[in-house]
């Protein structure tokens, strides 16, 4: 692994039981992601892109193969440590924002760094950071339920970056948003990933999406069919 | 300290469910508090009263003399002992002669126990100066209930009939010269009280009494052969039977209260993780072990608890200060029940109680709180965020 990579999937088969039979959702994958790349993964409906985008988040493990992130094997990392690497270094966007209902943005947004015992004055500069990145410092107090769609995966991306993740995992983020949302979204991803160099990986099959990914990994019954650098 | 944190902010946000929960949690230990300190202070009234009224600060009985056996009465008697004659003289005692005797209030025959107590004694709170007024006839004290089952007025006379010591049959009119209310209903269902002179000479056993009744707060008493010193802890026998049946009586409704309260916070929690996987998942995709969530659930489901005693304390702390001040009321009728018990009962809470039952209350919610939260330690969080698990 050269020093750039941070994700290293090697062999990577992934089967699901299926009544008594079993269902293969990702074969023989080998991939690798660099520091600071905008990638995506994309395919039809059941190709395995989120089978994929779990193991990666450490969320699922693989049945064989192996996921190396951030130097470590998926096989060696026990659950505590594999929340422990999510909650230091991995930001997850979805596709239905999963914001934390009772929550306002400033408390949402601030959730990461609670788990990461942040002083009181050090997660509030973050979070006003974080929101400042994604145009929401007016609606501080606003809970999720008073807030648009676009505004809601806003602070989802806010939840996600507020600790200056390596990893920034996206499953289909515009999937619930109108085409200017959508680009909005998108817009201010692409800004925080050539400020901050975080990686982002995103498992869509929204064209609004591919076109603004810098490489395009393309998944078809569990695999890889192409994956390609998309000349800017 | 973040969990609980966390599980406050939850439960806030949770809005009416976790009112109701609270409400009910908080009914649950009011009833109890309100139950245990009724029966708390039930015990202590019966106990004073029958302080006040019976037993004084104790009593020497007769070697034979037993109350529950009536042909103890015959032989259950004997001359006032020279160290209790002096506390007697002293006022610190006053001797009862106890005979068996028939009355006949409107013809109708009625066995009873003929009593005979110092009318100027002031031991026990008995109105016995009623019995000292000059008559050619024998005063008698009767209470409300003896007055109530034979419908014998103020002033009414009735005919008795007893036997002397030799064992004939002898009668005379008495005639009721006052009427006493108690709650002790020992010293008032089926009794006729007398002066001691008047019983002594109408059975003809000289100086003879049935037992002695000491004054409150007499510090030493004397061992007298042929007598038996009664304490507290046997003459509230009775009653201390009594409250402990109830107390006994009390934790099943406790419990009962408690289960259904419990099941609330049960109910509410496995609807919470079923309703919430998506949040569960988003919690341990955000970085939280799946313990640290089941943690989380379960201070939820625990705060529920403490945010029952509050809200007791603030709902239920005025209206358990008003009825001890007032009292509570017991249904009429109850003196025929044979208790000690008055008609209006003035709770006692007990601190103990309501730290005893407020750390049960947090401990049972804890454990219900936890047993479905378990779950989550087993959920797969990709199934967790897709909301798919049944």
């Amino acid at each position: 692994m050269n020093n750039s990579e941070i994700i290293n999937v090697k062999d990577l088969t992934k089967r699901f039981p299926m009544g008594l039979s079993e269902f293969t959702a990702l074969s023989g994958i080998n991939l690798t992601f660099s520091k600071g790349e905008f990638s995506g993964v994309v395919g039809p409906s059941g190709s395995g892109k989120t089978t994929l985008l779990n193991i990666i988040g450490l969320l699922d493990n693989p049945s064989d193969g192996d996921a190396i992130i951030l130097g470590n094997s998926s096989k060696d990392l026990s659950p505590g440590k594999a929340a422990l690497m999510r909650r230091r270094h991995m930001g997850f966007i979805f596709q239905t924002y999963n914001l934390l209902p009772v929550y306002t943005v400033f408390e949402n947004t601030e959730f990461p760094l609670l788990l990461l015992k942040m002083t009181s004055g050090e997660r509030e500069k973050a979070v006003h950071e974080a929101l400042e990145w994604v145009g929401l410092t007016d609606k501080i107090k606003s809970r999720p339920a008073q807030l648009s769609g676009g505004e809601c995966q806003r602070v989802a991306i806010a939840r996600a970056m507020v600790k200056h993740p390596e990893i920034v995992l996206a499953d289909e983020p515009t999937a619930n948003l109108d085409a200017d949302n959508s680009h909005h979204i998108l817009k201010t991803m692409e800004k925080l990933n050539n400020e901050l160099k975080t990686t982002f990986i995103f498992a869509t099959h929204d064209d609004k999406v591919i076109s603004y990914l810098k490489r395009k990994i393309t998944l078809i019954d569990g695999k890889v069919s192409h994956d390609e650098t998309v000349k800017q | 300290m973040l969990a609980f944190k966390l599980a406050f902010k939850n439960l806030m946000g949770a809005g009416l469910r976790t009112w109701l929960n609270v409400f009910v949690l908080s009914l649950a230990l009011f009833m109890i508090v309100f139950q245990s300190g009724v029966i708390e202070g039930w015990n202590r009234q019966a106990k004073r009263d029958m302080i006040n009224w019976e037993v004084g600060g104790g009593e020497y009985w007769h070697e034979l003399y037993d109350p529950y056996d009536p042909l103890s009465l015959n032989d259950g008697h004997g001359n006032l002992p020279a160290e209790i004659g002096q506390l007697c003289r002293d006022g610190q005692a006053v001797p009862v002669l106890v005979t068996q005797a028939s009355v006949y209030p409107e013809g109708r025959m009625r066995n009873i126990l003929m009593k005979g107590i110092d009318p100027s004694q002031n031991i026990i709170q008995m109105p016995t100066a009623d019995l000292k007024v000059d008559s050619a006839v024998i005063n008698a004290l009767i209470g409300t209930r003896m007055a109530k089952a034979t419908r014998l007025g103020m002033g009414d006379l009735v005919t008795i009939r007893w036997r002397d010591a030799n064992g004939t049959f002898d009668a005379a009119e008495i005639r009721i010269a006052g009427i006493f209310h108690t709650n002790v209903p020992e010293i008032d269902n089926n009794q006729v009280w007398v002066s001691l002179d008047n019983l002594q000479k109408m059975t003809g056993i000289g100086d003879q009494v049935t037992y002695i009744i000491l004054k409150q707060g007499l510090i030493s008493v004397p061992t007298v052969p042929g007598w038996i010193h009664k304490g507290y802890d046997s003459l509230f026998m009775e009653i201390d039977t009594i409250i402990k049946a109830k107390g006994v009586g009390g934790i099943v409704v406790y419990i009962i209260l408690l289960s259904l309260a419990l099941l609330a916070v049960f109910d509410t929690q496995v609807l919470t993780i079923f309703r919430r996987q998506k949040e569960i998942g988003t919690y341990v995709a955000l970085g939280m072990t799946r313990w640290q969530v089941v943690w989380l659930f379960t201070v939820e489901g625990a705060m529920h608890s403490i945010l029952s005693v509050i809200a007791a304390a603030v709902w239920g702390t005025p209206i358990l200060y008003m009825v001890a001040k007032k009292g509570f009321g017991m249904p009429k009728g109850i003196e025929g029940y044979g208790l000690t018990i008055a008609e209006k009962i003035f709770p006692a809470y007990a601190a103990g109680t309501i730290i005893t039952m407020t750390l049960i209350i947090l401990i049972t919610t804890t454990i219900v709180s936890f047993i479905p939260s378990r779950k989550i330690a087993g959920m797969k969080p990709t199934e967790a965020l897709r909301g798919k698990i049944q």
